[in-house]
């Protein structure tokens, strides 16, 4: 396989006390002493050793550190490996990680040091089977959502930059095959404008990616529960106190309210869905069959229970929509008289769903009124979120770094079609690199290239014979 | 019916290798077998039609041109015979990259098909048989034999299938439709059935031909011409270029117009493919006049050029205008075409259906998987092209000798050269369609030259036994001198004379300012290793193939090092070879479709297992996992 070097933050993306980035391949010593600047040249230092000083990006010092040194072959993936220990803050690791992408590293692939170690004979063959449910279970998730994270109009504007780069690249290549029917002398001057102004919106993708607004960050959450069960006053609860920063996010209708919370280490991106209930009412059911469709595309479900009232067939619907998904129930009005308990609701929801599912939802008492039991509501998200097999959060970012690393090849490539039009390069040279560039921007949408420039040539152009 | 249980008997003339066809796959087929050592017999329905092209008149163009040089490297047949029997040559595309140029020849057909004839004819340890062939024997998975119409055994140990465009071939245009082959030949009708009791899937595919008008019912005049060019490069790099620049024969162009236009589409429900009689797939690439109208509904022209037969017949071939309307309709629309008006047809424009085999059920030498000593080449594995078929026969010839030799096969992999392309994209990627040779699809074709055909294969050539000593000797010499010139001319100082800087002035380039390597004044695009002769004292007289491959090697330089480093990768994951005894379903990782389409295919690498449709990069990481842990 691949032997080029990879690097990915190896802690959890939270604001804990270190974060440590690793960088493992051939080049690892290599890329570290182009960012480190301290008392020693670790290309030379000597194996298991650590030094402390600084990571410098170009002129900027981004933190001060301690660089861990492990030569090949005793190390975890058997080979060079760098360890870079930061400060804990996660905008800082993902600055170092950036910074150690930028001179020479890839983003690594979900399980990748795992697959490497294996490879190399540093893990125990009765692991095989693990190891490769990993592989898959992780790049099957990675790839679903990479791309799901994508916003959809930073989708619609790569997807628009690639249509134009495989229908020019196309044209070039008919003329090619076909030079007696199609003359493209003189196409550079036309590519040229195209190429400029396609790598001008590569640019701001990659400046967006910057701050982080290429990506729906965050947990998509939804409150569900019957009306009236005091969903809105959770929220509002929870946007209102000081620790959460709280954003209006156009909701698509009046009737789904999105707002950005910050709890804990998590953000989570709240949406207050319409009552679900079964109704008569046509504008009332719109609002209700969107809110079951929120509820299914969410990440995370919050389900609000009316502790004080019995349960109804409305509630019977909502805990058949749970199945198989991140569950937390809140049972609300913990301050009212409570006709409800944690027990004869589990085994409500053993009717509608798989015993041992049912079995592990976490249930929460609370009173939003008198904002009770929230503490133990952000304990258990932690939980959840941050301590579990997936952390979300660091998908999130290690996506927007693939992203950002992928955007950035193709504005690289794009920079050298430009330097083939001005070197006055015959035009063939021109679709190497737009191929590349074309490629680059497909692997963030999730597209691989396949046949679509034959594709592409038949449909638009007219081949002669 | 058949032969009757009487008239079978066995032939006992002992061959080891039964070549079906004697196109342009059987024909490099055959003389690749048999000048490997092997007793070889071809069949054919008719020996008058031995290398027929039966299509357009000639050989070569964009990226076909590159098949046909790669052909001459390996030691096969096709450079040479048209070499011998052109009548116009162009090289196409020299205003661009050396990666594209590509030569082509207008070939004098009779003449073709006679020299090749008559090499065949003299080639040792070869006989040609004219008779049909109707049944392909196996015992156990293997090849014995095959019989023939009139009920004759012919027992072997190898065949290669190079059956065209014959297999229940049908030829057709508006409701007239005949069981016949290209050119009104016999089709072969029985031969599918026999196939398809070995377990070989089928397809049916169609392509199409255009008239051949008469040249004295054509008004020129109103034409443009279209000469060959001044110099002429030939295919063989055995041929002196010296010898062959004979006077050329000139194609015309004229075009299409509203009126014509006007006539296909009043017709269009006259069209087979309209009444649904043509089922086969055609070629997307070589679109009837009809398709093109519908399909280019904006273009109100299209290019039509007439391209002589040969030397000694008046017909023309009307290029760019195939078709299968009704004859009535066909002589509408090529009287409307300026320079046609009173045109007479010679031979009908026809869509032609046939069938031929799903190429994933071979290996990647050409061998059937489920069938040992069965080798297949050309259009009947679903390509379409002279060139295709003569690169695939060559391949599967040679690899049908070294089977018998006890060999491993050779696979020409897709970072050395355009047969390589050709043969992973026939037995790895599904087509439902005649596939076309393109530069396109070659992912490294700055490696992929023309020019640089014979560094490449040529050793191969010499390995497989087709490559004489001297011819290999005689690569070796040039090899030598192409690195020691351009060790030379990285070295070279250049420094700021009057001299050079006149030069540069007159090139229209920047005058020095200091001194500076003649490798880097060669990468200005306005500048060339010859230009700079002047300038170059220490300069040798070289031959002309060795400085053209110095001046590309020192001027793309930067282009090509990424493409090695391209390659380097690429061959990593062809190295990593699967086995065959593996089983997928095993694999419980594996998405399903993953293992369907792996256990369909049985690729033989890591790397072509990537380029499979439908495997992701997550399978072929499970794949390389577990090939490490068996």
């Amino acid at each position: 396989m691949k032997k080029d070097t990879i690097a990915a933050i190896s802690t959890g993306m939270t604001n804990s006390g270190i974060g440590i980035v690793r960088i493992s391949g051939d080049e690892a010593f290599h890329v570290i002493d182009k960012i480190y600047k301290g008392k020693d040249r670790l290309k030379e230092a000597e194996s298991h050793t650590i030094h402390y000083g600084f990571i410098i990006d170009e002129e900027e010092t981004i933190d001060e550190v301690l660089v861990m040194l492990m030569r090949s072959p005793r190390t975890f993936t058997g080979e060079d490996t760098v360890e870079i220990n930061c400060h804990g803050g996660t905008y800082v690791v993902k600055r170092v990680l950036e910074t150690v992408i930028k001179n020479g590293a890839r983003p690594a692939e979900p399980g990748e040091f795992t697959k490497r170690a294996f490879l190399n004979g540093k893990m125990d063959l009765s692991q095989a089977e693990a190891v490769i449910d990993v592989i898959t279970s992780k790049s099957e998730y990675a790839l679903q959502s990479s791309i799901s994270q994508l916003k959809g109009s930073v989708k619609n504007k790569i997807e628009d930059i690639r249509k134009q780069i495989i229908y020019h690249t196309a044209f070039i290549e008919t003329a090619l095959d076909d030079p007696e029917h199609i003359e493209i002398d003189g196409y550079g001057d036309t590519l040229k404008g195209v190429v400029e102004n396609q790598k001008a919106e590569i640019w701001q993708l990659i400046a967006s990616a910057d701050s982080g607004r290429i990506m729906k960050e965050g947990i998509q959450t939804v409150i569900a529960g019957k009306p009236n069960a005091g969903k809105s006053s959770l929220l509002n609860v929870l946007a209102g106190k000081d620790r959460a920063i709280v954003t209006d996010i156009e909701g698509t209708t009046r009737d789904i309210l999105e707002e950005q919370i910050c709890l804990g280490g998590l953000t989570l991106n709240m949406i207050d869905t319409a009552g679900i209930r079964n109704t008569d009412d046509i504008i009332e059911k719109i609002g209700v069959d969107k809110a079951k469709d929120y509820v299914k595309n969410s990440n995370l479900i919050i389900y609000v229970v009316d502790a004080s009232r019995p349960l109804d067939s409305n509630d019977k619907e909502i805990m058949g929509l749970l199945k198989d998904r991140k569950v937390i129930i809140l049972l609300n009005k913990s301050d009212l008289n409570t006709v409800i308990t944690k027990e004869n609701l589990k085994e409500e929801l053993k009717l509608v769903l798989e015993e041992n599912f049912a079995e592990e939802i976490p249930m929460i008492d609370i009173s939003a009124k008198e904002e009770q039991g929230l503490s133990e509501f952000e304990e258990t998200l932690n939980e959840m979120f941050l301590n579990g097999d997936v952390s979300f959060n660091d998908e999130v970012y290690i996506t927007n770094i693939r992203h950002k690393a992928a955007l950035t090849d193709a504005y690289k490539s794009l920079e050298k079609v430009l330097e083939s039009i001005e070197n006055q390069m015959p035009e063939d040279f021109f679709s190497i690199d737009l191929m590349d560039a074309y490629e680059s921007l497909g692997s963030i949408t999730g597209e691989t290239i396949g046949e679509d420039l034959v594709n592409e040539i038949f449909s638009k152009f007219c081949m002669g014979k | 019916m058949k032969y009757s249980a009487n008239s079978v008997w066995e032939n006992k003339d002992g061959y080891d290798i039964a070549i079906v066809g004697a196109g342009h796959a059987g024909c490099e087929a055959a003389l690749a077998a048999a000048r490997l050592g092997f007793r070889t017999v071809m069949f054919t329905v008719s020996v008058d039609s031995i290398a027929l092209m039966p299509c357009n008149p000639n050989i070569g163009g964009s990226s076909k041109g590159h098949l046909v040089k790669e052909i001459d490297a390996l030691g096969g047949e096709m450079g040479k015979v048209i070499d011998q029997t052109f009548i116009q040559s162009k090289m196409l595309n020299q205003s661009k990259g050396p990666a594209v140029h590509s030569l082509r020849a207008q070939a004098d057909k009779a003449n073709y098909s006679r020299t090749m004839r008559q090499v065949l004819q003299n080639q040792e340890n070869l006989d040609i048989r004219q008779m049909e062939v109707t049944d392909i024997l196996a015992e156990d998975g293997k090849v014995t034999g095959v019989q023939t119409y009139s009920g004759a055994i012919y027992p072997c140990r190898a065949v290669v299938l190079c059956t065209g465009t014959y297999l229940k071939a049908r030829c057709i245009y508006g409701d007239i439709s005949m069981q016949t082959g290209p050119n009104g030949l016999q089709a072969a009708n029985y031969l599918t059935d026999s196939l398809k009791s070995l377990g070989i899937k089928m397809y049916r595919f169609k392509t199409g031909t255009p008239a051949r008008i008469d040249k004295n019912s054509i008004d020129f005049s109103k034409m443009e011409e279209q000469k060959g060019d001044e110099r002429i490069v030939p295919f063989s790099f055995t041929t002196d270029p010296d010898e062959i620049q004979i006077d050329q024969v000139s194609c015309w162009l004229t075009y299409t117009n509203e009126k014509t236009h006007e006539i296909i589409r009043n017709n269009l429900d006259r069209s087979p493919l309209f009444s649904g009689m043509i089922e086969g797939t055609g070629p997307r690439y070589c679109p009837s006049i009809e398709d093109k109208v519908v399909k280019f509904a904006d273009k109100n022209r299209h290019q039509v050029f007439i391209e002589p037969e040969g030397l000694d017949t008046t017909e023309m071939y009307v290029g760019g205008m195939s078709s299968s309307l009704p004859e009535d309709v066909q002589y509408a629309m090529y009287r409307s075409v300026p320079g046609l008006e009173n045109v007479k047809i010679v031979r009908n424009a026809y869509a032609i259906e046939y069938d031929c085999i799903d190429a994933r059920q071979l290996k990647s030498t050409l061998e059937f998987k489920n069938i040992e000593g069965l080798f297949s080449g050309g259009q009947f594995n679903g390509s379409s092209g002279y060139e295709e078929a003569a690169a695939q026969g060559l391949v599967a010839g040679i690899n049908a000798a070294r089977k018998l030799q006890g060999k491993d096969g050779i696979v020409i992999d897709r970072s050395e050269g355009y047969i390589g392309v050709l043969i992973d994209d026939l037995v790895t990627k599904e087509s439902r369609e005649p596939y076309r040779m393109m530069t396109s699809r070659a992912e490294y074709r700055l490696l992929l030259r023309q020019d640089n055909a014979d560094l490449r294969l040529t050793k191969l050539g010499y390995e497989i036994g087709l490559i004489d000593e001297k011819r290999y000797q005689r690569l070796l010499e040039k090899e030598k001198m192409i690195a020691a010139e351009i060790k030379r001319v990285e070295h070279t100082n250049i420094g700021t004379s009057q001299e050079v800087q006149d030069l540069l002035e007159s090139c229209h380039s920047t005058p020095l300012t200091s001194g500076i390597t003649l490798a880097e004044l060669i990468r200005r695009p306005e500048l060339s290793y010859e230009i700079l002769a002047p300038i170059d004292r220490q300069r040798k007289n070289l031959p002309y193939d060795v400085i053209e491959q110095v001046n590309i090697n020192i001027k793309y330089d930067g282009y090509i090092k990424r493409q090695q480093r391209q390659v380097e990768q690429f061959k990593k994951l062809e190295k990593k070879l699967i086995p065959a005894d593996i089983d997928y379903n095993e694999i419980q990782s594996l998405r399903i479709e993953a293992k369907q389409k792996l256990t369909e295919i049985k690729p033989a690498s890591i790397g072509q297992a990537s380029r499979i449709s439908g495997v992701s990069p997550a399978d072929i990481s499970v794949l390389l996992v577990y090939l490490e842990s068996r």
